[in-house]
């Protein structure tokens, strides 16, 4: 009986090994295929860039989203003629936002033959994978990985903003602006990005005389009751709630604080952007409620508003920050490989050096703000947005 | 007075996870097993509750029913295909089955509605109710949820007791064989339970989405997991074990948080835990049993 | 005597395969036909492989169903992280570094899992088991508050911010809370991987031969007649629950080293990776070590080698679960098993040597 079982198990392995032994032969044939298909496509050849990000487990929504804006942008600028006339192949895997995992994707995609890689979306993986780009010396840019180690490779850069960058900004506007004095935060101590965010908040909160009266903190394992925190705020005093924290937990603080009759301005960053777009979620409950965000669906500005309808148009779904950073992330590849000239046949550390050159060298008009610019650090510099909900709208202030 | 407030809190929680550990306390009476899928039917009763409110627009007491029938049908499919077929298998043969039924309902519901946070619609319409001069104010939500334990509560001591049906599953808890020797028909009685239970686990999805309104494929799997906890501090098996070991969870879990630490609360519900079953092994009201040679 | 014989020549067997897979894939990868994919799955597939057998020993020989080993790995992984990181300068040759990396993070788990047994072991069936996943959070837990610096000064531990280590200039952050331990040496390979999986088969399988052995497989069988013959059953079962816990810190030691950020999230250290683990051990066989580290080779390799089906491979996994557990214990499993054995005349042979 046992012997059996070992026995088929047996069989499965030397399948699987067999399997992995055949799918390099196999890869290069698929590779080889798809390379004949796009010089007839194009004479530039193929540029294959891959994607990483969670499309399973908790963080699913934000690896389908920049999947989704990614596969979009692709088509966009394969329709237009692509880059240096190059088409672009791509090809996003999953890591359920695990660092273990998403080094598996790098090293499938790898086998696919991937030229740049264009994630990954979430930080700690992002941290881990960095330092494979960096021994491969791949280049990499991450639409959303927004800790400080996820870039400290020279090969990487970001879209999005630094975690104390938006905790930075935030207190600043905050104090500038005088929106309170007495301020309470509840954070997401086991996410990267959330206490990112809060420590530079801290810091720079005394300066700009903002003093925190309460901190809630709350953990992946223990996010479903926020009554404590709340309690503990309003107990203090606090005028403002600032929630550094994605808009799931943010939505379940709104709906808690209204039954507790408690009613401060509550003020975010990036993270509660798509609070309005959840299926179903009462607008009212957010209203007045703040927010710093690089992008909002509901802007005026033209290249907005044809992104959302078409993504709206293809998928279903308004799109988040995380699909207009990606989205922004494929036009940044694309300046920037137009800058570096790059060809197809470049080795994928040429292309590597000549694109860390390019980055520091271009402007780029993007979703997520005007005239993007970047230093070797990978840090882009743009402007946040401020922006104030209204009416169930996003309204600039 | 927050002292007050953090207590009904606690209370309101604890009432979740005791309608949760209900479930789990029935099924592991009668079938001897863990049924890690029961934190993932609760999320598949909110979903079904979310969709006809929200979708259809049918009225609220319609689809919180649509919801229980949903999830009763759910949870005597599992066990007729998975659980049953190894009903005399190891322990372990069907802890892993369950689990591997959990896995199955986290991402059919994750390829059916997405990964997208649905924001549920409070089933409660009860405006707060305010105590001492707006100091103290109680959701509806908990007052509707306190009360639905208490009543599940009482309407299942008296079913298990005053039933012919709830005597058959006291008699197959306490030995399948001789119950079935005694014309008691098991395999109708087990699947019996499943259904109580994964009705029940509708129940306390759509409660736990009105108090805590985003939901996503895997909202199930925490507080299944806590309610297991339980369920087993009550002493699993024990039908008002399963009440006091939830309302105690709650209480501990969110005073813990309130005057010790927010991040360690979890730390604390579980060195608790340790020191209640160190103490007494079984539970606080869990049966002896003793062993023969 | 003829059982022994049999055993030691199952052993030989246990470590052959391990040897010929490791020969195997070095040629493999040599001639470079390995994949990018396949050589970063090596070093995970040793972690896992030790993790199984090291449960195998608690779930399997000891008898009693464990929900939180991957406490006991978070424990190996953070310690021995903390002082390969410390180390990083003073000793700067990666092996022995990782060796006594290894060292410390086996002697923490194990010391470790010698404190969670006293009250654990007290405890029977689910009721032990759900007090080995409280204590496997709770280790968790605790990691994801705590905060370590050191400077000159030496060690500062915080479980409030990062500001309150009131570190000094030249000062460095090493667990920085739930963030945990980034920029640690990867320090392992998959030679490495092996050797340490070698070492745990070779404790594993000794252990069970012996007389120890026998004795905590006395206790699994029947816990009142081995007491009353006179077994110590603490000792016998502390024996086996610790060394279970130290092997588990060795796979968190080669995990840890693996990548260049450790974090305790509930994914890589919470239940659901002593679920994982757990999955290994019973579809390998409970108490059939070669089994469990094959099934934890098949089960790691199985997901990766489905990414082709995308968002059905996590779907499929879930079937092949039940599938698999409903084929080898259900009456209707072991009916349409026993066809097909009669059927196959190979294994018929076998059965008359036998």
């Amino acid at each position: 009986m046992k012997k059996l079982v070992s026995l088929a198990l047996a069989a499965m392995l030397a399948l699987s090994v067999a399997a992995c032994g055949s799918s390099d032969t196999a890869g290069e044939q698929t590779t080889g295929s798809t390379d004949a298909a796009g010089t007839e496509a194009a004479e530039g050849g193929v540029l294959k860039i891959g994607g990483i990000g969670p499309i399973s487990g908790d963080a699913a929504i934000y690896g389908q989203a920049v999947m989704n804006a990614a596969q979009m942008a692709t088509d966009e600028i394969n329709a237009a003629g692509g880059v240096n006339g190059m088409q672009i192949e791509f090809k996003f895997e999953d890591d359920e936002s695990d660092a273990e995992k998403s080094v598996n994707a790098y090293n499938t995609l790898k086998d696919w033959g991937m030229q740049m890689l264009m994630g990954t979306v979430t930080s700690t993986p992002c941290t881990a994978v960095v330092a494979k780009t960096a021994e491969d010396n791949m280049f990499q840019l991450t639409p959303s990985g927004s800790a400080v180690q996820s870039i400290a490779q020279p090969n990487a850069f970001r879209v999005c903003f630094s975690d104390p960058n938006q905790g930075l900004a935030s207190a600043q506007y905050i104090g500038e602006n005088q929106l309170a004095t007495k301020v309470a935060v509840i954070y997401n101590r086991s996410d990267v990005y959330s206490s990112g965010i809060y420590e530079k908040f801290a810091q720079e909160a005394a300066n700009q005389g903002i003093d925190i009266v309460a901190v809630g903190e709350f953990t992946a394992d223990n996010k479903t009751d926020f009554s404590v925190q709340l309690g503990k705020a309003k107990e203090a005093g606090a005028e403002l709630v600032f929630l550094p924290i994605y808009y799931t937990e943010a939505s379940t603080i709104l709906a808690q604080a209204k039954s507790m009759s408690y009613d401060p301005i509550f003020f975010g960053c990036d993270g509660l952007d798509g609070i309005l777009t959840m299926e179903n979620f009462d607008a009212s409950l957010a209203e007045d409620v703040m927010l710093l965000t690089p992008f909002a669906a509901d802007a005026e500005d033209e290249k907005t508003q044809s992104f959302v309808a078409a993504y709206e148009a293809a998928y279903g779904d308004t799109p988040n920050q995380f699909a207009a950073d990606a989205y922004d992330a494929m036009y940044i590849i694309k300046a920037a490989a137009e800058q570096a000239g790059i060809t197809a046949d470049m080795s994928v550390s040429d292309m590597c050096e000549a694109m860390k050159t390019a980055m520091t060298e271009i402007t780029v008009d993007g979703l997520t703000g005007n005239g993007i610019t970047w230093d070797a650090d990978g840090e882009p510099t743009k402007e946040p947005k401020a922006v104030k909900i209204v009416d169930g709208k996003y309204t600039a202030m | 007075m927050s002292f007050v407030s953090y207590l009904l809190n606690g209370i309101s929680l604890g009432s979740v996870y005791a309608i949760i550990a209900l479930g789990y306390t029935m099924v592991y009476g009668i079938a001897k097993m863990l049924n890690f899928a029961h934190g993932d039917i609760i999320m598949v009763g909110a979903y079904v509750a979310f969709v006809t409110i929200t979708g259809m627009g049918l009225p609220i007491p319609v689809s919180i029913l649509l919801s229980v029938i949903a999830c009763t049908v759910l949870g005597v499919a599992i066990e007729r295909i998975a659980y049953k077929p190894l009903r005399h298998a190891s322990k372990l043969a069907v802890l892993i089955t369950a689990i591997g039924a959990s896995y199955f309902l986290q991402n059919m519901a994750l390829l059916i509605f997405g990964a997208n946070t649905k924001s549920f619609t409070s089933v409660v319409t009860m405006d707060p109710v305010v105590l001492a001069d707006g100091q103290l104010s109680i959701s509806g939500e908990t007052i509707v949820t306190v009360l639905a334990c208490i009543l599940i509560m009482a309407g299942l001591m008296a079913f298990m007791r005053f039933s012919r049906a709830g005597r058959a599953m006291l008699a197959v808890s306490e030995d399948d064989g001789a119950a079935q020797l005694m014309g008691i028909n098991v395999n109708g009685t087990i699947a019996l339970t499943f259904a109580i239970g994964s009705g029940l686990a509708a129940i306390a999805g759509v409660l736990l989405c009105s108090a805590y309104p985003a939901l996503t494929p895997y909202t199930g799997s925490m507080p299944g997991i806590k309610a297991f906890v339980a369920a087993v501090f009550g002493g699993i098996g024990s039908i008002p074990g399963a009440f006091i070991g939830g309302i105690l969870l709650g209480v501990i879990e969110i005073l813990g948080k309130a005057y010790i630490s927010s991040q360690l609360s979890d730390a604390i519900v579980f060195a608790i835990l340790i020191v209640v079953l160190v103490v007494k092994p079984t539970g606080i009201l869990g049966k002896q049993v003793q062993e023969k040679v | 005597m003829k059982n022994t014989a049999k055993r030691m020549k199952g052993n030989t067997a246990t470590y052959g395969i391990v040897v010929l897979a490791y020969i195997l894939c070095e040629i493999v990868m040599r001639t470079g036909h390995m994949s990018s994919l396949m050589k970063g799955l090596l070093v995970p597939l040793c972690v896992y492989a030790i993790l199984a057998v090291s449960l195998n020993l608690t779930v399997g020989i000891l008898g009693e169903l464990s929900l939180g080993h991957a406490g006991f790995m978070c424990v190996g992984a953070f310690t021995s992280a903390v002082f390969s990181k410390c180390m990083a300068q003073t000793i700067t040759v990666p092996t022995v570094r990782f060796l006594l990396a290894v060292l410390i993070g086996v002697v923490c788990a194990g010391v470790c899992g010698l404190l969670v047994g006293i009250p654990v072991l007290r405890l029977r069936g689910d009721y032990l088991a759900i007090v080995t996943l409280a204590f496997g959070e709770i280790i968790k837990n605790v990691i994801n508050v705590l905060y370590l610096g050191v400077d000159s000064r030496g060690f500062h531990l915080s479980i409030k911010d990062v500001m309150s280590l009131n570190l000094e200039e030249d000062g460095m952050v090493i667990i920085n809370s739930a963030q945990g331990i980034t920029g640690a040496p990867t320090d392992s390979n998959f030679t490495l991987g092996v050797i340490l999986l070698l070492i745990t088969l070779f404790i594993v399988l000794n252990l069970i031969d012996s007389r120890a052995g026998r004795a905590i497989m006395s206790i699994r069988d029947n816990r009142i007649a081995a007491e009353s013959i006179g077994i110590d059953i603490t000792k016998y079962k502390m024996l086996a629950f610790s060394i279970s816990a130290a092997l588990a810190g060795a796979a968190g030691v080669l995990y840890a080293h693996n990548l260049s950020t450790l974090t305790a999230l509930p994914k890589n250290f919470g239940y659901n990776m002593s679920i994982t683990i757990l999955v290994f051990v019973v579809l390998g066989g409970l108490g059939n070590i070669r089994g469990s580290m094959i099934a934890a080779v098949v089960l790691t390799l199985l997901p990766e080698l489905l990414r082709f089906l995308s968002d059905y491979r996590m779907l499929i996994y879930a079937v092949v679960l039940i599938v698999a557990m409903i084929l080898v214990w259900s009456p209707g499993g072991i009916a349409l098993r026993e066809r097909i054995l009669a059927w196959n005349p190979l294994r018929k042979r076998e059965k008359e040597v036998q």
